[in-house]
């Protein structure tokens, strides 16, 4: 009944398991501390590994490219270039970019999700790298980001799209949309350590999104927009992005565009890499 | 002096105007469990979340195994391990996984990792859970996995967040008799617990907090001490007897025994325990058959109830300070 008469009593009837235990506990040694590369990656092991066990966040980055690619060539080929053949080689780059960026606003709701179910707690109070837990899941999203693009890719070719930059070209271009999204992922993950919950992460989210990629040159040229539109289109980083995009997978000069695309790109890593991990410092 | 634990002054830490943690002072020192007892909101948690790193404090220092929260955070990050309130591995990954995921980020390479996953796996007993999905596990479970990932590497100090709230009872002994094995194993154990019988079972010194403060610090045995004596409880098995029966026990106490509500039972506070031995043989030499006869310590419930001053009506304004 006493403290002590339970405390005996405890230890005494200590099941095999607390041998064991102990033992573990005996046997670890401290291997060195891996390095900020090394962390980013095994972060980026466990995202795949969620998509292993969660395929269904595959869904979107099929159905969304292959819903928009559809819905855009037809909806606008006619009106717009007279025929849908016509119409995708112009779409098709920026289809791309729309695609992928569309998808980049699930790594704020995933980290919103992850930071309220208490892993982020674990992993902050790890001695590693501090951005390494976000680098990698930004990493690991660019795996899904790749699916969405070669998605996009192989239905644009069924449809006709024949671009003049061939393989080569493709994947520069796939690489500097990848690079773009990997810089605005930043962007979500300030907004998720800064909002309360998913829903408004998703809402903001929505809110940036839809005037960064349809404020732009993904649809229609911009010489047909009114000024204070052009005005935004031409500031509007995606234009660049697009721009650049469009040029290296049809084989022609980028010009100003590519570099803009990687000062932008930079630029958000830069400032919202930093406000995150501000953020991050505190995070609930 | 650096062989406390954990050493505060004045900690605070506030969210809006709620003061979560209102001025707290430990100096809690290495190696045995040391309990933080309390109610829901006390603070606990945002206590330990300042102590692991995860928040800044807005007030106060803060040293943990003679290293600053704020100025030294990494310092601490390598000799303190967390175990949430809530799950702090990956529901989606599997409980070999998790534990493969932990030992890579620090610095095992995969098959070394692999090794203390499995070896940890082993000892948590749960080999045969290792390839299933940690949101499969049972809630024993889950709290074994959460553990285990807290001591991939050893630490010194071992946070853990009401490590069995919401368990049974044959999990919670789990629990306690890990927390007993990590303790002989030298590591230091910071447990905080809505549970009394918890604290008196695995801590060595305990804190009450409430509102942020903590209001009461010393061993079970002295929280207990600070409400009063031991209580004693007898119900005859006839209530006739009961007149006879407290006529002796007062006789061999000589303490005032109190009637209770039921029709069968008294009760007093007693100082020496040899007399209670005395009172049980009069009782029998009388031939006053008895359905119950207790000697109880006040449970930490009283002296919890007395400390913050809801309804036990123990006269104790205890400060209990054994520091
Ligand atoms: N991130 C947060 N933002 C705002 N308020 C918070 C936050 N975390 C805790 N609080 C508040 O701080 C106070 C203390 O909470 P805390 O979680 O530390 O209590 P606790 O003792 O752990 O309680 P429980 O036993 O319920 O776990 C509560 O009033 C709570 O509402
Ligand atoms: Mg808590």
């Amino acid at each position: 009944m006493t403290l002590d008469s339970t405390r005996t009593e405890g230890a005494g009837a200590a099941p095999d398991g607390s041998a064991k235990i102990l033992q573990a506990l005996a046997s670890s040694e401290r291997p060195t501390p891996p390095g900020p590369l090394s962390t980013s990656l095994t972060f980026g092991w466990r995202a795949l590994l969620k998509i292993k066990h969660v395929p269904e966040q595959l869904f979107d980055v099929t159905v969304f490219p292959v819903m928009f690619t559809l819905l855009f060539t037809f909806l606008f080929g006619g009106a717009l270039a007279g025929s849908t053949e016509d119409y995708i080689q112009f779409l098709l780059p920026g289809i791309m970019v729309q695609g992928v960026i569309m998808i980049t606003m699930y790594t704020g709701t995933t980290l919103r999700t992850d930071l309220e179910k208490g892993v982020f707690d674990r992993f902050r109070s790890l001695p590693i790298w501090r951005p390494s837990a976000l680098v990698g899941m930004l990493l690991g999203d660019a795996v899904r980001f790749t699916i969405s693009l070669t998605v996009t890719a192989l239905l644009g070719l069924v449809l006709g799209w024949r671009p003049g930059g061939g393989f080569g070209g493709f994947l520069v271009g796939a690489a500097l949309i990848l690079l773009f999204s990997f810089s605005l992922g930043w962007v979500w993950t300030f907004l998720s350590l800064l909002l309360r919950t998913s829903g408004s992460v998703m809402g903001v989210s929505m809110l940036v999104i839809t005037p960064l990629t349809f404020g732009s040159n993904i649809f229609v040229d911009p010489s047909t927009m009114p000024g204070w539109l052009q005005a935004f289109v031409e500031v509007n980083p995606v234009s660049h992005l697009v721009t650049s995009v469009r040029a290296v997978m049809g084989g022609i000069d980028p010009g100003a565009s590519l570099p803009l695309t990687i000062v932008w790109s930079a630029a958000l890593i830069a400032v919202f890499g930093t406000l995150t991990m501000w953020r991050y410092r505190d995070a609930r | 002096m650096n062989d406390l634990a954990i050493e505060t002054h004045g900690l605070v830490k506030v969210f809006g105007s709620n003061r979560a943690v209102d001025g707290v002072d430990l100096a809690i020192p290495r190696g045995g469990v040391h309990g933080f007892l309390g109610p829901n909101g006390a603070g606990k948690t945002t206590t330990i979340r300042v102590l692991a790193t995860l928040a800044r404090p807005d007030g106060g220092t803060a040293r943990v195994l003679g290293r600053d929260v704020v100025t030294e955070a990494n310092e601490v990050r390598q000799r303190v391990s967390l175990t949430g309130q809530f799950a702090s591995v990956d529901e989606d990954l599997t409980g070999r996984e998790n534990l493969r995921l932990i030992g890579r980020l620090f610095g095992h390479r995969g098959a070394a990792a692999r090794r203390r996953a499995d070896e940890l796996l082993d000892a948590f007993g749960l080999g045969d859970a290792g390839d299933r999905q940690v949101k499969k596990y049972s809630g024993g479970m889950r709290r074994r996995i959460d553990i285990a990932a807290s001591i991939v590497v050893t630490p010194e100090l071992l946070f853990l967040d009401e490590p069995t709230t919401g368990l049974d009872p044959r999990s919670r002994n789990e629990v306690w008799d890990i927390v007993r094995a990590m303790v002989s194993s030298g590591t230091t154990v910071l447990l905080t617990t809505q549970y009394l019988d918890e604290a008196d079972q695995l801590a060595d010194r305990i804190s009450v907090i409430d509102r942020g403060k903590v209001i009461a610090e010393g061993t079970s045995t002295e929280l207990k001490a600070s409400v009063g004596s031991g209580s004693l409880h007898v119900r005859v098995m006839d209530r006739v007897d009961r007149e006879a029966a407290r006529a002796i026990l007062e006789r061999e106490l000589a303490v005032d025994v109190r009637e209770e509500a039921d029709p069968n039972a008294l009760s007093a506070n007693v100082d020496e325990q040899g007399r209670v031995t005395r009172a049980l043989s009069a009782l029998d030499d009388a031939r006053i058959p008895l359905a119950q006869f207790s000697l109880g310590q006040p449970t930490l419930d009283e002296v919890f109830l007395s400390l913050t001053g809801h309804p036990a009506e123990e006269t104790t304004e205890t400060e209990v300070d054994a520091a």
